[in-house]
C-alpha cells in the first residue's frame, strides 16, 4: 500500500458546545461550526474543496448542507455508518487529499436529539413514528422489540457469562468518564459519581443501568483536514493522520461470534498503516455509547486480551494519569451525545495533541500519539468501526 | 375477539414469503445451500457463502439454546412500551444459526444463557404468524 502517513492533517476544529439548542437548526449548527473551525485553522471558505457529513435526521445531508452554505465542493462524502461515521470521513479525506483530488476538507455533524425529545437508546424502531419495516433484516428483528441499549445489553450479558465481567467493572467506565467531565466546563454532568451510584441506578435493559448509558444532548462540531502544504501555513501545529482502518461487523448469516466487534478488524489495519504499536499510544478516544462499548472496544483494539477489558478499565487505569487515559472530555457517558458522537472523538484527540490543556489536570502529559475509535450501529446486530491514529510532530 | 396487533409487523417480499407462509402453518424453516453445505439466517435470495441463488428451505427442529439475552425494561415503541419487562434474546438453533426472538411463557428472571428453548407461534394477523421461543418441554 502507498505510504499515507502524514499525507494529511487536522488543522482546524470547533465544537458547538451547547447541550440544548432548541432555537437553532441542525444546518445552522453545522454552518457555524465550519466557519469557526476554518477560523481556528486560519483558512477561509474559498480554501475548502471537500465536504464530508453524516446525519440521521437531515435528508440528503451533504447536498442540503452545500446549499445552505452556498458551497460548491468538488468532493462530497455522505458516508453514514452510525456514530463512527466521522472516523470513516477522516479516513476518506486522507485518501482524497493524498490522491491530489482535494487540498482541504471539512467534516461536520450536528443533532438536536435532546431538544427534539428523541429517545435515542430506548425508542426502538418506533421512535420516529409508526414503522414500516424493511423486508430484511428489520422484519426478522424489530418484531421482537429491539432497542439500541438492548442490543448492547445482550453483548454485555454474553461478556459477563464468558469472562466473569461484573456490573461493578462496567461502572468503573462511567466513574472515569465522570471524573474527566468534572474537568470539562462544557460537560452535561460534572458531579463525581461512584461505582455504587451506577449499579444502583435503575435498570434500562438488563444488565445495563441508566448510568451505563450515554447522555442525550444537542450539539455538533466540525473538523478541517488539509494537505501538508496547506497545513504548514495554518495557525496550529498540525495533527497528522498516521493510520486509518475501517470495518463493518454483522451477524454473518447467523453464524458470526458477536463477542468480537468491528474494532477487531479495523484496529490491525490502522496500526499496520501507522507503523506504531499499542505502547506508542498516549491516549485514546473510544466511543462510549454504553460502558460495555468501551470494554469491548479496548479488547478488540488490542489494548488487552479478550475478556480482560473489565479488569483493564478498573482502578483508574483509563483516567488521566493512568495507563491509558480515554475520553478526557468526559465522553458520551457524561459530556455529550447527540446521537452520532464520532466527531467529538476527533475534536478531543486534536485538543490533547495540541497540548491545549497544558498546565491543567485534563492534559495527558507529553501527548504525542492518540487513537480514536468510532463505533456506529449496535454491537448485538451490526455496526461499523473506524480506527484512526493521530500524531503531532 | 382479540386485541388488534399493535406491534410492528414484518414486510413480506418474494425472497422471504416462503418463511412467513411456513410460520402460518406452524413450521419454522431456515435456508440451506446444498453446494456449500451451510445453513443461513435470516432468509434471503442468495447464499451468503457462494453467492449462488440455489438456496433451499429446510425445516428446523425448532429447538435451540439461549445464546444471549436482555430483559428490556424500557422501549417507547407502541406495542412494546406496555409489554415490559420482556426478554429479547438471540437463540442458537440446533442447526447452528442464531436468530433474534423473545423468550415467552416464562418468568423473565428464569431465562439464562444456555437455556433449552423451543419454538412457539403466535398469530398476529390473518396473514402473519410470528415465531417465538419458550422453555423446552
Amino acid at each position: 500500500m502507498v505510504d499515507l502517513r502524514r499525507a494529511a492533517a487536522i488543522v482546524g476544529i470547533h465544537e458547538h458546545v451547547t447541550r440544548y439548542a432548541p432555537d437553532k437548526s441542525e444546518l445552522q449548527i453545522q454552518g457555524e461550526s465550519i466557519i469557526k473551525a476554518l477560523d481556528d485553522a486560519g483558512l477561509t471558505k474559498d480554501d475548502v474543496d471537500g465536504l464530508f457529513t453524516a446525519s440521521s435526521s437531515i435528508r440528503n445531508s451533504g447536498m442540503n448542507l452545500a446549499d445552505y452554505l452556498n458551497m460548491y465542493p468538488s468532493y462530497v462524502d455522505n458516508t453514514t455508518v452510525g456514530g463512527g461515521s466521522f472516523e470513516f470521513h477522516l479516513s476518506h479525506a486522507l485518501t482524497a487529499i493524498a490522491a491530489g483530488r482535494i487540498n482541504c476538507a471539512v467534516i461536520t455533524y450536528s443533532s438536536l436529539a435532546r431538544s427534539g425529545g428523541v429517545s435515542v437508546g430506548t425508542g426502538g424502531v418506533g421512535r420516529y413514528g409508526h414503522p414500516i419495516l424493511d423486508p430484511s433484516p428489520d422484519s426478522f428483528e424489530e418484531i421482537y422489540g429491539l432497542t439500541t441499549v438492548g442490543l448492547y445489553a445482550m453483548i454485555a450479558r454474553r461478556h459477563m457469562h464468558l469472562f466473569g465481567t461484573t456490573s461493578e467493572q462496567l461502572a468503573e467506565v462511567s466513574v472515569a468518564m465522570r471524573h474527566h467531565a468534572s474537568m470539562n466546563p462544557e460537560a452535561l454532568f460534572r458531579d463525581p459519581i461512584t461505582v455504587e451510584d451506577v449499579v444502583n441506578s435503575r435498570v434500562i435493559s438488563d444488565p445495563l443501568h441508566l448510568m451505563d448509558c450515554c447522555v442525550i444532548t444537542d450539539g455538533g462540531g466540525a473538523v478541517v483536514v488539509a494537505s501538508p502544504e496547506v497545513a504548514r501555513n495554518c495557525k496550529h501545529t498540525p495533527v497528522w493522520i498516521l493510520g486509518a482502518g475501517e470495518a463493518i461487523a454483522h451477524q454473518g448469516a447467523g453464524k458470526r461470534d458477536l463477542i468480537y466487534i468491528a474494532a477487531h478488524q479495523s484496529s490491525p489495519r490502522a496500526f499496520e498503516m501507522a507503523g506504531v504499536t499499542h505502547d506508542d499510544i498516549d491516549m485514546a478516544m473510544v466511543y462510549d455509547s454504553f460502558t460495555i462499548t468501551v470494554v469491548e472496544t479496548l479488547e478488540d483494539l488490542g489494548f488487552c486480551k479478550k475478556g480482560e477489558g473489565g479488569e483493564f478499565v478498573s482502578g483508574g487505569r483509563i483516567q488521566v494519569g493512568g495507563a491509558l487515559p480515554i475520553n478526557t472530555d468526559g465522553g458520551g457517558l457524561s459530556s455529550n451525545h447527540p446521537g452520532m458522537r464520532g466527531i467529538f472523538l476527533l475534536l478531543e484527540a486534536t485538543r490533547q495533541l495540541r497540548h491545549q490543556f497544558d498546565g491543567t489536570a485534563r492534559q495527558v502529559s507529553d501527548c504525542k500519539i492518540a487513537l480514536a475509535h468510532g463505533t456506529g450501529g449496535a454491537l448485538g446486530s451490526r455496526h461499523s468501526g473506524g480506527t484512526v491514529i493521530l500524531a503531532r510532530d | 375477539m382479540t386485541t388488534p396487533w399493535n406491534k410492528p409487523l414484518p414486510t413480506v417480499v418474494g425472497e422471504t414469503k416462503p418463511f412467513w407462509d411456513s410460520c402460518r402453518r406452524g413450521q419454522l424453516v431456515i435456508q440451506y445451500c446444498r453446494g456449500c453445505d451451510e445453513y443461513q439466517w435470516y432468509p434471503r435470495g442468495i447464499c451468503v457463502d457462494c453467492w449462488g441463488e440455489n438456496v433451499g428451505w429446510v425445516q428446523s427442529s425448532g429447538r435451540g439454546t439461549v445464546w444471549t439475552y436482555t430483559i428490556t425494561y424500557q422501549n417507547r415503541t407502541t406495542g412494546f412500551a406496555d409489554m415490559v419487562p420482556y426478554v429479547l434474546a438471540l437463540v442458537e438453533l440446533e442447526e447452528g444459526v442464531r436468530m433474534f426472538t423473545n423468550i415467552v411463557d416464562c418468568n423473565p428472571r428464569d431465562v439464562h444463557i444456555g437455556m433449552a428453548v423451543e419454538v412457539t407461534f403466535q398469530n398476529a394477523t390473518p396473514q402473519i404468524t410470528i415465531p417465538y421461543f419458550k422453555p423446552a418441554s
